[in-house]
């Protein structure tokens, strides 16, 4: 590889020919600020931030995109590279909202950690400001226009799911928003959130439930029942200042019960119920001549994904429920007959990795007898403001176990936080069903790992599984072009509507841009995940007692049984008709 | 100034879509066919109208937000069909020191659309243009690039205006009784 040599700052850098200021720069411990940069995914050189000054350049240069050639002298902490960034960071803020106090990103803002290093006057350019409208159609997001500085980091973000939104106008007039200034709501936005997660300020955010949820608790005739999802315990201590890839389950269950939730249970309990439904849903199309491939149904973005963007796919779609609605269904149905509880006593919340679930537990086909199998889905940043609300000292919280027998989860559930979680869970019991033995290999590595495609075929005894994992929008639609075209032939496809699965969902916390290009902050929370399930002592779905031994012999009877087709299993709605 | 979307209904006709179609058959391969595209479109259909830009978006295989921007950016592109009366105002130079700029904005504050869009009776558009070579007559402003009004003050204006809404009136009362 070709070396390039320069000087940063004086101190000699040689790196492969091709590589940015900014990342040579990396090299000797120098971060460069930037607004607009997204390592491979938003290169565009626009905020000005990151500017440099090269000895013999005209002007300054941006840093995020100009490479480094043999010899250049640049320099990032000159009197002009600083004056130069503060004038762009105080232009900036002169058509910004900045309402810091109260700002959801306050303190977690690239802008603000720039105005405060940068010592930035927020008075310099005083005069008009662009007119924008406040966007709070969609269930699930919320975009505020007024704090947008148009890096197009969630341009980029969308354009890898569905590309909804773009830059509309020009010049001073410049919005970010949907075709023909449609709302949120109304284009193909799945409410992924890889937006929220994109942008450095707090331009977009998750709709805020945090009030109806302490109502609800500190009403006395209500019985308020939280469920968490798998990633959130990978993610939540980073809500703390916690490094990534810190577990958070035993302080975030004595959190809850510290809030006032009367039972704290785990979405695993019914993550392990899913692989029960939706692996004998598998099992009867392979063996019957049923539709095939089967697909995954748990993660609710792909499932407004598939039916706007490949309605022809929908009877491939697994009829079964996403674990929380799953668990939603059998809390006010099961558990409620045996508490002897009125299930409209009952208020049903999860905390999820997700936007998209606000979305999911509003749909009309998630309920049964009148009852909403879950009422609020809250995204782990917004538990987190909880916690610090009621201010609970995350490092001095216990850890505790969650409640019984709703809490009980195997080491299959837990993975189903990550992408080929979901596969590696179907095959632990699919394999064991299909050979009438209890094996022992449970792991299947070929599925696992942050590749946005993952294949891998899998014998027992006279049958051949092929299966394919995909994440991200961009990779589910390649895989899906291959089987419409016929060019792949797969059994059973899990498909994840975030890049990495529920770890890096659009409802955890925020890391900024330069943690992410630097760190593998998927890899990290998906770690944490992998390590419970090698931890807890039972692996594999139908080793749940709970769900074996309680729920189906009390209620359910076996799995896919009618009981079971009408609490835990769902339809789903050609949605081709909206504007893509 | 922001651009806005026309809700005088769509009316194309297959013969349009087909025209289109071909064009844009024999051009999607070649990189950047989005413009030269739009382009086409709006010689077709006199502007780009929401359904034409869902219809190339879907075609292309791209989000419609992507030609949306596109349309938005660029002053080329009109998301407005013309009026029956297109009136276009001067701001070439000598116009424009002669006070034309007060002509068009007292148009747009009387029928309430912006330079680039149609009311939504189909029957007025506006235009800003450049100079049309009366600068002898600044301000200068037109309709349909035929009726020429020269040395207007922004006070004229309303009764130009009430005087082709009256030859609507009076085309209308004659179809009425034909």
């Amino acid at each position: 590889m070709d070396m390039i040599n320069c000087t940063i700052n004086g101190t000699p850098v040689s790196v492969p020919a091709g590589t940015t200021i900014l990342e040579a720069a990396r090299t000797i411990g120098i971060e460069i600020p930037t607004l607009c940069y997204m390592k491979g995914r938003n290169e565009i050189g626009a905020c000005r931030i990151c500017v440099v000054e090269v000895t013999g350049a005209r002007t300054l240069v941006a840093a995020c995109v100009m490479p480094v050639s043999e010899g250049m002298e640049i320099k990032t902490r000159s009197d002009r590279v600083l004056k130069a960034r503060k004038r762009t960071l105080e232009l900036i803020m002169s058509n910004h909202n900045c309402e810091c106090l109260a700002c959801d990103r306050s303190e977690n803002c690239e802008l603000q950690t720039l105005a405060r290093n940068f010592g930035v006057d927020f008075d310099t350019y005083k005069g008009e400001k662009t007119e924008v409208e406040l966007d709070e159609s969609s269930p699930a997001l919320v975009r505020d226009d007024s704090k947008c500085i148009l890096c197009r980091r969630c341009v980029a973000a969308c354009r890898s799911q569905t590309g909804v939104i773009g830059a509309n106008n020009r010049g001073f007039d410049t919005t970010i928003g949907c075709a023909f200034e449609m709302k949120l709501a109304d284009v193909a936005c799945v409410n992924c959130g890889q937006c929220i997660e994109a942008c450095p300020v707090g331009a977009l955010v998750e709709k805020d439930q945090i009030a109806e949820i302490f109502e609800a608790i500190n009403d006395p005739s209500k019985v308020v029942v939280v469920q968490t999802a798998p990633a959130v315990r990978a993610a939540i201590a980073e809500g703390f200042g916690k490094p990534i890839g810190t577990m958070g389950k035993g302080k975030m269950v004595a959190a809850l019960r510290r809030l006032g939730f009367d039972k704290v249970f785990d979405t695993n309990f019914s993550a392990d119920l899913t692989i029960l439904e939706e692996g004998t849903e598998l099992i009867t199309r392979v063996k019957n001549g049923g539709k095939l491939p089967l697909i995954t149904s748990c993660s609710p973005g792909w499932i407004k994904y598939c039916e706007t963007y490949f309605p022809d796919f929908l009877d491939n779609l697994s009829t079964c429920k996403s674990p929380q609605q799953m668990f939603g269904a059998t809390l006010k149905s099961w558990w409620a007959k045996k508490n002897n509880i009125d299930p409209k006593n009952i208020v049903s919340v999860s905390i999820m990795p997700c936007t998209a679930k606000k979305f999911e537990v509003g749909r009309e086909e998630m309920s049964v007898d009148g009852f909403a199998d879950v009422d609020y889905a809250l995204t782990t940043r917004e538990l987190v403001k909880m916690i610090k609300r009621a201010g609970l000292q995350w490092d001095n919280l216990p850890d505790e176990e969650f409640d019984s027998p709703l809490g009980e989860g195997t080491g299959a559930a837990v993975i189903f936080g990550t992408t080929g979680g979901v596969m590696e869970a179907a095959l632990r019991t699919a394999v064991d069903v299909l050979s009438g033995q209890d094996n022992a290999e449970v792991d299947y590595k070929e599925v696992r790992g942050m590749d946005g495609i993952k294949e891998a075929s899998y014998t027992v005894g006279s049958l051949t599984l092929n299966v394919a994992v995909a994440s991200g929008l961009e990779n589910a639609k390649k895989v899906l072009e291959a089987v419409r075209n016929g060019e792949k032939n797969y059994h059973f496809i899990e498909i994840m509507c975030c890049p990495g699965g529920c770890i890096n969902g659009g409802g955890q916390p925020i890391q900024p841009n330069w943690v992410r290009d630097t760190v593998d902050v998927r890899g990290l929370r998906a770690g944490v995940l992998y390590q419970e399930d090698l931890d807890l002592p039972e692996r594999k779905s139908h080793k749940n007692s709970a769900v074996m031994d309680i729920v189906y012999k009390e209620f359910f009877g076996e799995p896919n049984s009618h009981t079971a087709h009408k609490y835990l299993h769902t339809h789903y709605v050609d949605r081709s008709s909206t504007v893509k | 100034m922001k651009k806005k979307m026309s809700s005088i209904p769509f009316n194309g006709t297959p013969e349009q879509e087909a025209k289109l179609d071909a064009y844009i058959a024999e051009h999607r391969t070649e990189e950047g066919c989005l413009m030269p595209i739009m382009q086409e479109a709006q010689l077709i259909y006199g502007y780009l109208p929401k359904e034409v830009q869902i219809h190339i978006a879907e075609k292309l295989g791209i989000p419609a937000e992507e030609v949306f921007g596109v349309a938005t950016f660029y002053s080329m592109f009109n998301l407005s069909p013309k009026g029956k009366y297109q009136i276009s105002v001067c701001l070439g130079t000598a116009c424009y020191v002669k006070g034309s700029r007060e002509v068009l904005d007292k148009i747009c504050d009387i029928l309430e659309i912006q330079p680039g869009e149609c009311t939504d009776d189909g029957l007025f558009s506006i235009e800003a243009c450049r100079c049309v070579g009366a600068c002898g007559l600044a301000p200068v402003m037109m309709v349909n690039g035929s009726d020429v009004y020269g040395r207007l003050k922004a006070s004229e204006v309303e009764s130009i205006i009430n005087k082709y809404k009256e030859f609507e009136k009076e085309e209308k009362e004659y179809e009425n009784m034909g």
